[in-house]
C-alpha cells in the first residue's frame, strides 16, 4: 500500500482532516469515509454526472477528481444544500415540479444546478438544457428537470427582488 | 380523495437531499468484503487451463472460487437453467464470468480478476443472425408461426405489393444505478440479501438453489432502484447469488456492484431484430394481406427471449387491422450476451416492422402516411354494435376498446399536423441542404403478462392503533412512481392523507411468491391487492363502529382523515383505536389476479391481454445532408392513461418513454467487433439522450377521455412500457426527411445514426 497523505478540505461547512491514499478518488472519499452517499456512482468516467459536486465553486466530476486535488477546498454536496429545516429552492422544486424519477441522477443534477444558476441566475431554457447536458438522466426525459430548475431560478430571483 | 391528483413521489424529499438509499449507499457493516468476476475473453470455445495462482496471490484477496467450489446449484437462468453462474469449462461470450474473486475492498478484487491466466481451445463463434441463420444455431425446434386466414393468396391477388427488410438495433439499459446487490449472513443457513432487483422472488429462489435451503431461509429487500427498465427483471440474479454464496463461505457480509464497463460488457440487452416483410394492398392503401419473418438476436442463454419474441410477434399488427397475415419468428442462439427484457418486451421491434410496412405502403402510392395507417386503424369502439362486431387481431383476440381514431384525430388538430406538413414540403423545396421531416405513429399496446401465470399479486396492510398505516405489497420501486400510487390507492380506501401512510421496502418475508414488476403491471395488479386488503380492514372497523353505534355498516363513511357513523363522527386514529381495543384485526393481506385470461402460446390463439393501452405522437425532425446529423424540432404527444391515477406520474413516464424510445431508435449503437467483443461499453461511445438532445418543443398530454373499460384500479390504464413506442415517430420522421432527398423509399436502419441517415441519404440521390 502507498503512503497515506493528510487531506484537510472543508465539505459542506465542516473542517475535515483525513488520511488518505494519494490515488483515491473524491467520490470515495466523500462516500466512504464521510458517508456522504449522495452523490452517487454512475460510470466512474466523467460522463454521467451522477457524482457531481461543487469544488471551490466549480462544478466536478468527482469520479475523476483525486482526493488530493482537493487539499484545502472547499466542497459542497447535495447534503450541503439544504439545512435540517428547510430545503434548498432548487430541492423544492425538483420535488414540486417532479423533476425525479428512480432519483439517482437527482443529487448531481441539483449540485450542477445549483452552480448553473450561481453562474447565471437568469437562464433561458436552452441555456439550462445545454448547461446540463454533462448529467445523464435516464428517466425523465429531462423535460420537468428543465422546469425544476427554471421555477428555481424565478423563485430565487423574486425573493431577490423583494429583499433589494 | 387522494386519486387522480399529481402529488409528489413518494421519496422526493430523501432524493433531493441526498438521503434516499440505493443498495451501494447502505453503509456496509464493518467487516464487509467486496466482490468481482473474472470474465472470459473469447466468444467461444473451451478453457484448457485456468490458472489463478496470481489472483489468490494478489492483495487484499480472501478467497477466488470457480464452478467446482460452489456449494449448491451453479445457476442463475430465469427460465431454462442453462445460465452458469460461473462457466464449467465451456465459454459462451465474451464477458461470461468464469471465476468469482472475494477481496477485502471493491479496488483490490477488480484488479485481481484481471489477473488470471486462462487457456482457450478456441472454437468458432457464431456472432450475427445471418451465421446463427446458416448454422440452424436457436431456441426451440424451429421457428414460431402465427397465421390468420391466407396471407399468401391475398398478397398474390392484391393490386399492389412491397417488400423490404430492415435491422433493428440492440439497445443498453443504462439503469443510471449499476447492478448492485448484498448479503448477510444471518443464524443457520439463513441469509438477508438486498438485491438492485425488479424481481425479489426469483432472487430469492435462485439464492435459495445455489446456498441448497428453502426458500424460507432467504429473505429478500428492495427499498428501490436507480432505474430498472427490464434490465434488472434477470440480470440481478448473478450479484444477489454470488453475494449469497460468498457469505455463506466468508459467513462474512458480502458486497458486489458491477462497474459500468463490465455491467456493459456482462449484461444483456434488448433484442436486436431482422424484420424481413410483404404486403399486399388496394390502391387507396388498405392492406389485403403482410408477411413477417422476425430474426432476433437472442445470445448464448434462453433467459427471457422466447416471451420476448412472442410479444414481438404480438405486436406484429400494432395499431392496424391485419385480415391475413403471417409471423414467422427465429429466436437465434449467438455467442453475445443473453438478450434480456427492456421496456416493451419485444414490443417494440414487432411495432416497428408493421410501421415499416405503413410507411412503405404511403411512399408506394403516394399518400400522406396518417391516411394510410388511419384507413388501417381498428374498429373504433364506438362503432362496434350487435351489428359491427369487433375485428380480431392475428392470434384472435377481439380488438373491442379501440380509441385511436380520436385520439389521432385530437393530437393531428392540436400539433397543427396538416400545415405543418405542408410548411416541412414548402421548406425542403426551399433548401438544398437541410431536409425536415414529420410524421406520427400510433401505439396499441397488449397490457398484461403472456404467462398468464404470473398475473398476480399480493399485499400486506397493517392499520396501527395510532391510525397510521403501514402498506407492503409485491411491486418494486424503480422510479416509476409505482410506490406512490399505491399509497394513494390505500390513503383513498381509508379517506386519510396519503401523509397517513408508509409504503416500505419490498420484502420477500411481508409478501411471498411475486412476479417480477415488469409488463407494466405494476399499479394494474399490485394497487388491486393492496384495494383489497384496505377493503378488508376498512368492513371490519365499519362493521365494528356499527355495532357500537347501533346503526348499520353501510352509514359508516371514511372522509377526510374522519369516520362518520351515523350522526356521529371522530378521527381515523380514534376508529382504529376503538376497534384495537374491540379486538377486532386490523391486519390483513390483499390478493389479486386478472380475470378473464386465456392463451395458449404455442398456437398463438387466445386472449393474452386483459387490455390494450393507446398513445399517439407527432414528430418533426431536420437533418444534415451533407453529415448525416440530425434533431428532433418538436413532438407532441396524446396518451392514454385511462383515468389516470396520478397524472404527473403518468406524464413524467409519457415523457421519459418517449425519450428512451426515440434515443434506442436514433443515437444508441452497439457495434460488436470480429470477435465478438462489445465496442461500445461506456457512455463515452454509447449515446443515450441527453439533455441537449431533447426536442425544442415537447407538447405532452393525457388524453382526457381516457377511461378503462376493464374493471382496473380507479380505470386506469397502464403505462410504463407503452410510451416507449411512441419514440417510433422520431425515427419516421427522419425517414421522411431522407425521402426529401430523392425518389426511393429511404428504408432506414435502426438506430439511424448520423452515419445511416447520410448513407440513406446518398443512396438515395444515385438511385
Ligand atoms: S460517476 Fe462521475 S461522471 Fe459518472
Ligand atoms: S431520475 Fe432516474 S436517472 Fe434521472
Amino acid at each position: 500500500m502507498s503512503d497515506k497523505m493528510h487531506l484537510k478540505m472543508t465539505v459542506n461547512g465542516k473542517q475535515e482532516d483525513l488520511l488518505v491514499e494519494p490515488r483515491e478518488l473524491l467520490i470515495y472519499v466523500l462516500r466512504e469515509k464521510l458517508n456522504l452517499t449522495g452523490p452517487h456512482v454512475g460510470c466512474e468516467t466523467t460522463h454521467c454526472g451522477a457524482c457531481t459536486v461543487e469544488l471551490n465553486g466549480k462544478s466536478v466530476k468527482s469520479c475523476t477528481v483525486l482526493a488530493a486535488q482537493a487539499q484545502g477546498a472547499e466542497v459542497t454536496t447535495v447534503e450541503g444544500l439544504s439545512t435540517p429545516d428547510d430545503l434548498h429552492v432548487l430541492q423544492k422544486a425538483f420535488r414540486e415540479h417532479h423533476g425525479l424519477q428512480c432519483g439517482f441522477c437527482t443529487p448531481g443534477m441539483i449540485t450542477r444546478a445549483h452552480r448553473l444558476l450561481q453562474e447565471n441566475p437568469n437562464p433561458t431554457e436552452e441555456e439550462v438544457r445545454f448547461g446540463i447536458a454533462g448529467n445523464l438522466c435516464r428517466c425523465t426525459g429531462y423535460q420537468n428537470i428543465v422546469k425544476s430548475i427554471l421555477a428555481a431560478a424565478a423563485e430565487m430571483n423574486a425573493a431577490k427582488e423583494a429583499a433589494e | 380523495m387522494s386519486i387522480a391528483k399529481p402529488l409528489p413521489h413518494d421519496a422526493a424529499r430523501l432524493h433531493v437531499t441526498g438521503q434516499a438509499r440505493y443498495v451501494d449507499d447502505i453503509p456496509p457493516p464493518r467487516d464487509a468484503l467486496h466482490l468481482a468476476f473474472g470474465l472470459s475473453e473469447i466468444a467461444h470455445g473451451k478453457i484448457t487451463k485456468l490458472d489463478l495462482g496470481k489472483v489468490r496471490a494478489a492483495p487484499g484477496v480472501v478467497a477466488v472460487l470457480t464452478a467446482a467450489d460452489l456449494p449448491g446449484a451453479n445457476d442463475v437462468s430465469p427460465s431454462a437453467h442453462d445460465e452458469p453462474l460461473l462457466a464449467e469449462g465451456t465459454v459462451h461470450y465474451v464477458g461470461q464470468p468464469l471465476f468469482l474473486v472475494i477481496a477485502q475492498t471493491h479496488l483490490a478484487a477488480r484488479k485481481a480478476a484481471r489477473l488470471a491466466t486462462v487457456t482457450y481451445d478456441e472454437h468458432p463463434a457464431i456472432l450475427t443472425i445471418d451465421e446463427a441463420m446458416a448454422a440452424n444455431s436457436r431456441f426451440e425446434d424451429g421457428p414460431r408461426v402465427y397465421e390468420k386466414g391466407d396471407s399468401a393468396t391475398a398478397i398474390k391477388d392484391a393490386p399492389n405489393t412491397i417488400e423490404g427488410s430492415m435491422e433493428i438495433g440492440g439497445q443498453e439499459h443504462f439503469y443510471l444505478e449499476g447492478q448492485a446487490a448484498l448479503a448477510l449472513p444471518l443464524e443457520g443457513d439463513d441469509v438477508l440479501v438486498h438485491s438492485s432487483t425488479q424481481h425479489p422472488t426469483e432472487i430469492q429462489h435462485k439464492v435459495a438453489e445455489a446456498l441448497n435451503v428453502p426458500m424460507h431461509a432467504v429473505r429478500v429487500e428492495v427499498r428501490r432502484m436507480g432505474g430498472g427498465f427490464g434490465g434488472k427483471e434477470s440480470q440481478g440474479n448473478a450479484l444477489a447469488v454470488s453475494c449469497a454464496v460468498a457469505a455463506r463461505l466468508t459467513q462474512r457480509p458480502c458486497k458486489m456492484r458491477y462497474d459500468r464497463d463490465d455491467d456493459m460488457i456482462i449484461t444483456g440487452k434488448r433484442h436486436d431484430f431482422r424484420i424481413t416483410y410483404r404486403a399486399g394492398f388496394d390502391d387507396d392503401g388498405l392492406l389485403r394481406g403482410v408477411e413477417f419473418v422476425h430474426y432476433a438476436r437472442c445470445g448464448w442463454a434462453q433467459d427471457l427471449s422466447l416471451p420476448v419474441a412472442d410479444r414481438a410477434m404480438l405486436h406484429a399488427d400494432n395499431a392496424y387491422h391485419l385480415p391475413h397475415a403471417r409471423i414467422e419468428s427465429h429466436r437465434l442462439k449467438t455467442n453475445t450476451q443473453s438478450a434480456t427484457a427492456f421496456r416493451g418486451f419485444g414490443g417494440p421491434q414487432g411495432m416497428v416492422g408493421i410501421e415499416r410496412v405503413m410507411d412503405h405502403i404511403a411512399h408506394h402510392l403516394g399518400y400522406d402516411p396518417v391516411e394510410v395507417r388511419q384507413r388501417n386503424f381498428y374498429t373504433a369502439s364506438q362503432q362496434i354494435s350487435e351489428t359491427t362486431k369487433p375485428q380480431t387481431t392475428p392470434y384472435g383476440q377481439a380488438v373491442d376498446d379501440f380509441v385511436l381514431h380520436e385520439i389521432t384525430e385530437t393530437l393531428l388538430a392540436q400539433s397543427d399536423y396538416a400545415a405543418r406538413r405542408k410548411a416541412v414540403a414548402a421548406w425542403n423545396a426551399q433548401n438544398p441542404v437541410l431536409k425536415k421531416g414529420i410524421a406520427y405513429t400510433p401505439v396499441k399496446f397488449g397490457i398484461s403478462f403472456t404467462l398468464t401465470h404470473l398475473n398476480q399479486a399480493g399485499a400486506l396492510v397493517h392499520v396501527y392503533q395510532d391510525g397510521s398505516i403501514h402498506l407492503n405489497h409485491g411491486g418494486t420501486e424503480m422510479g416509476q412512481g409505482l410506490f406512490q400510487k399505491v399509497a394513494q390507492v390505500a390513503a383513498a380506501s381509508f379517506g386519510v392523507d396519503v401523509e397517513a401512510v408508509k409504503i416500505t421496502a419490498t420484502d420477500t418475508g411481508k409478501v411471498p411468491n411475486t412476479s417480477a414488476t415488469a409488463a407494466s403491471s405494476g399499479s394494474d395488479l399490485n394497487g388491486m391487492a393492496v384495494q383489497a386488503a384496505c377493503d378488508t380492514i376498512r368492513e371490519r372497523i365499519a362493521e365494528h363502529l356499527a355495532q357500537t353505534h347501533q346503526t348499520d355498516p353501510r352509514r359508516v363513511y371514511f372522509e377526510n382523515g374522519k369516520v362518520f357513523v351515523g350522526d356521529d363522527e371522530m378521527t381515523f386514529a380514534a376508529a382504529a383505536q376503538s376497534a384495537y381495543q374491540a379486538r377486532v384485526s386490523l391486519s390483513t393481506t390483499g390478493f389479486y389476479k386478472t380475470p378473464d385470461l386465456a392463451w395458449d402460446r404455442l398456437k398463438g390463439q387466445g386472449r393474452p391481454f386483459f387490455y390494450f393501452a393507446y398513445g399517439a405522437a407527432v414528430t418533426e425532425v431536420v437533418i444534415d445532408t451533407l453529415t448525416g446529423e440530425n434533431r428532433m424540432l418538436r413532438a407532441d404527444i396524446l396518451h392514454d392513461a385511462g383515468t389516470s391515477l396520478n397524472p404527473a406520474l403518468d406524464i413524467g413516464q409519457v415523457e421519459g418513454g418517449f425519450v428512451q424510445g426515440a434515443g434506442w431508435l436514433t443515437t444508441e449503437e452497439l457495434i460488436w467487433d470480429a470477435k465478438g467483443r462489445l465496442r461500445t461499453h461506456a457512455p463515452s461511445t454509447y449515446k443515450i439522450p441527453a439533455c441537449s438532445d431533447r426536442p425544442d418543443i415537447f407538447n405532452v398530454s393525457l388524453w382526457s377521455e381516457g377511461r378503462n373499460r376493464e374493471d382496473t384500479i380507479y380505470r386506469s390504464k397502464a403505462v410504463g412500457e407503452p410510451p416507449f413506442m411512441l419514440g417510433i415517430s422520431g425515427f419516421m420522421a427522419l425517414s421522411d426527411a431522407v425521402a426529401a432527398c430523392g425518389d426511393a423509399y429511404p428504408a432506414l436502419d435502426a438506430p439511424a445514426t448520423p452515419e445511416c441517415v447520410f448513407n440513406a441519404v446518398n443512396r438515395g440521390r444515385t438511385s
